[in-house]
């Protein structure tokens, strides 16, 4: 695996089939060493991890039938874009899969680098690279069971070529894990106002209420792109108890898992998880 | 005792509902965590536990045995030799523990019951209590005449623990003659560079790092020294004295005895048909006296102890008797039946000791990183016979978190999942310690008013199912 990155001259970044916006990285620069504070500015992501951990644990579980308890995700090859400190990588690399972290911000990825180091275990389970979706996408081609894009859509430039090179990296029946912010009403006043400009749980300026996705658009983008919706749930914080959990409405945070659909058409199981908030009619759209 | 009280109510029970707990920035004045180079040398554990009792060995083997630590090393350092408990010795030890069921259920999820069941255990199906200074007695027995509990030699348990340790050998790596001497904590979490793991020297020089640290090292924990975590305590003016005891003649024995006597309560906890184990708790003088005294006048004064009404007087046994057809009027069956202890004929040669008592209480249960379990958390009086049960619930609420925490990816030494077990137990034993320390206050005298109320209240609870 660490063969395929070997590329040591750094492209600039192209303006129009990119999916990383500059302005967006100038944001995360800032705050590239408080990763790991979990009472920081990323406490928020941290007790994400309690809901959206489970959710792709579980969901894969479900999906497979070789259960082998000590370590759930063994054998599974993870993409997490757009991993920054590595708060997402290290949970999945502890539960026994394979993690390839990316990156486009040089910073993150040495914080997360220095993280894992002191663990033999993780050290040897996660690779990280600074690196944007597009750059891998040659030598990466259907190489990842899963892909992971927590916290991430709501900052690429371009969402279509982000699902597009998701659809190119992963395997054919690999499973896709988004968590993002819907664009409503709510989300304004909820996600910005007051998570970043009152309570500050947010660092300010991390978010742009015009990027948010609503939930029906990303469907949209995913099922034109050989894509079958699965799950679509709502998340919420509770900034009181500092918690996540997850709610009926989509209308401020939601997850969404998606499936690669498979050479010859695919009939996936039943999410037997939990109530399935917008099932699309198209869900079942894999039998032949 | 109401300040007390406060004090050891711990972190986080008063907190306002809702209110997060922030800064746990506990800047701890020892030496600090060595930079990566030299302490990557040191293996690296997942878990250690300080301290091979039962408190520790049962961790360890509760750990060594979930499903999700399979991947996972961990360490169980003890201070003195392995010991071979292959064959019980006929004679019993005097050193005995009450086993509440649920401890048994914890013994069991990892298949250390079983053995404590070949071995050898005592179960009892009845309590009753009584006070030396009036007829006032309560009774406690499970109305489906299911066991209430097990009388079981500390030596049986260690023994189970330690074949149930060796069964998992692969992940759970004892280390015998080897004490800890010193504790590095790591800085908090956004400092990069240094070692995020807490070092542990060990009196041979050898190094070890573990991502959480659990102290079992009993009520002088050398591990919340150490994190300089405050411990409320208090030293009682009594010793328990221990023996192992042969009764007048062989009865089904399934009867647990205490009688609150002036000085002190005195508990006869059945081994066999044929034998009991003795814990009387009392002043540090009369406890030396016992000890001194020849075999038989040790056994009078036992009998003694139990039969003798002395410390009757005529006014409280009128006061007592009225009440109590007072409550037959209004609960007809509720006042229960006095069965009669058994006498006691010997008492086993060498087999008499003595330890002084006292209550201890931790403020904290947790810090980041660390996890205090058994009597480094809480050290409480033996009337209860709860001692070694807490311990054991201590056990079974954090493997419980730390399964969960495992099976999430979590970092075990994370705050977030140690404190719901410190807030779970800190309610469980904090109310239990401060009832047994009230107990033990009230029951030390024998002064009339007092001897009214707790008579009264000993009778009223007796009769009353809901309160007992």
């Amino acid at each position: 695996q660490l063969s395929l990155f070997r590329l040591t001259v750094k492209r600039p970044f192209s303006t129009s089939h990119s999916s990383v916006d500059e302005k967006e990285m100038k944001k995360f620069q800032l705050l590239a060493h408080k990763w790991w504070d979990e009472e920081g500015e990323y406490s928020a992501l941290h007790s994400m991890n309690d809901i959206r951990v489970p959710f792709i644990r579980d969901t894969l579980l479900s999906m497979s039938s070789n259960y082998l308890r000590g370590n759930p995700l063994s054998g599974v090859k993870i993409l997490d874009v757009g991993c920054g400190g590595g708060l997402l990588s290290e949970p999945l690399g502890r539960l026994g899969a394979s993690v390839t972290g990316i990156d486009p911000l040089e910073d993150n990825i040495r914080t997360a680098d220095r993280h894992k180091s002191f663990d033999p275990v993780l050290a040897k389970r996660i690779q990280y690279k600074s690196s944007s979706l597009e750059e891998i996408v040659e030598e990466c081609m259907e190489t990842f069971d899963v892909i992971v894009a927590s916290e991430v859509v709501e900052h690429v430039a371009d969402l279509e070529t982000f699902i597009k090179c998701c659809s190119q990296v992963l395997k054919p029946e690999g499973s896709l894990f988004i968590t993002t912010i819907n664009k409503t009403q709510l989300s304004y006043v909820l996600g910005i106002v007051v998570a970043e400009k009152i309570i500050g749980i947010v660092p300010e300026g991390t978010h742009e209420w015009e990027k948010f996705v609503p939930p029906e658009e990303l469907e949209h983008i995913l099922e034109s792109n050989g894509f079958s919706v699965k799950t679509v749930k709502g998340m919420l914080y509770n900034p009181l108890s500092g918690s996540w959990s997850w709610m009926e409405s989509t209308s401020l945070n939601y997850a969404v898992h998606a499936v690669k659909s498979g050479a010859q058409g695919w009939s996936g199981p039943t999410d037997t998880l939990s109530e399935t908030d917008i099932q699309q009619s198209s869900a079942t759209a894999g039998t032949a | 005792s109401g300040a007390a009280m406060a004090a050891v109510l711990g972190r986080g029970l008063l907190a306002p509902v809702g209110a997060r707990v922030r800064a746990r920035v506990r800047v701890r004045c020892g030496p600090r965590a060595p930079l990566r180079s030299a302490a990557s040398a040191a293996p690296l554990y997942d878990v250690v536990v300080s301290g091979g009792g039962m408190v520790g060995s049962a961790m360890a083997a509760a750990l060594g045995h979930d499903i999700h630590f399979q991947d996972k090393k961990i360490a169980l350092l003890e201070a003195g030799p392995r010991k071979e408990y292959d064959h019980m010795p006929d004679s019993y030890s005097n050193r005995v523990s009450s086993i509440s069921p649920g401890s048994a259920t914890l013994l069991s999820s990892f298949g250390a019951w079983d053995h404590v069941c070949s071995l050898r255990l005592k179960p009892f199906r009845r309590m009753q209590v009584w006070d030396a200074c009036s007829e006032a007695m309560i009774v406690f027995e499970k109305d489906d005449l299911d066991d209430m509990g097990y009388i079981v030699e500390n030596d049986v348990i260690m023994s189970a623990l330690t074949k149930q340790l060796d069964a998992v050998a692969d992940r759970v790596e004892v280390f015998y003659r080897s004490k800890a001497v010193g504790y590095t904590w790591p800085l908090p979490s956004h400092s990069c560079g240094t070692s995020p793991w807490v070092q542990i020297e060990l009196a041979d020089g050898r190094r070890l790092q573990t991502k959480l640290l659990i102290g079992a090292d009993g009520h002088n924990s050398v591990v919340r020294k150490e994190a300089e975590i405050k411990n409320i305590e208090h030293q009682y003016d009594q010793s328990a004295v221990v023996a192992t005891l042969h009764l007048s003649e062989a009865t089904d024995n399934n009867v647990a005895w205490q009688r609150f006597l002036p000085t002190g309560p005195i508990a006869l906890l059945p081994l066999s048909d044929t034998a009991s184990s003795l814990v009387w708790s009392t002043s540090h003088e009369h406890a030396s006296e016992l000890l001194a005294m020849d075999e038989e006048s040790f056994v009078d004064s036992i009998n003694s102890a139990f039969w003798s009404n002395i410390n009757h007087s005529d006014f409280i046994d009128t006061a007592g008797a009225m009440f109590r057809s007072a409550l037959s009027l209004l609960k007809p069956s509720g006042t229960g039946v006095r069965q009669l202890p058994p006498s006691v004929a010997e008492v086993d040669p060498e087999s008499r000791a003595m330890f002084p008592l006292g209550m201890g209480h931790a403020t904290e249960y947790v810090q980041h990183r660390v996890a205090l379990i058994g009597d480094a958390a809480h050290r409480v009086h033996p009337l209860a016979g709860q001692g070694v049960n807490l311990g054991f619930g201590d056990i079974a609420c954090l493997a419980h978190h730390l399964s969960a925490a495992a099976f999430n990816g979590s970092d075990l030494g994370s705050l977030k999942h140690l404190l719901k077990f410190e807030t779970e137990r800190q309610r469980h034993n904090v109310s239990l310690i401060a009832a047994t320390d009230v107990l033990k206050r009230l029951y030390s005298t024998r002064l009339a008013p007092l001897v009214l109320l707790r008579t009264w209240g000993l009778q009223a609870t007796n009769a009353l199912p809901p309160v007992k």
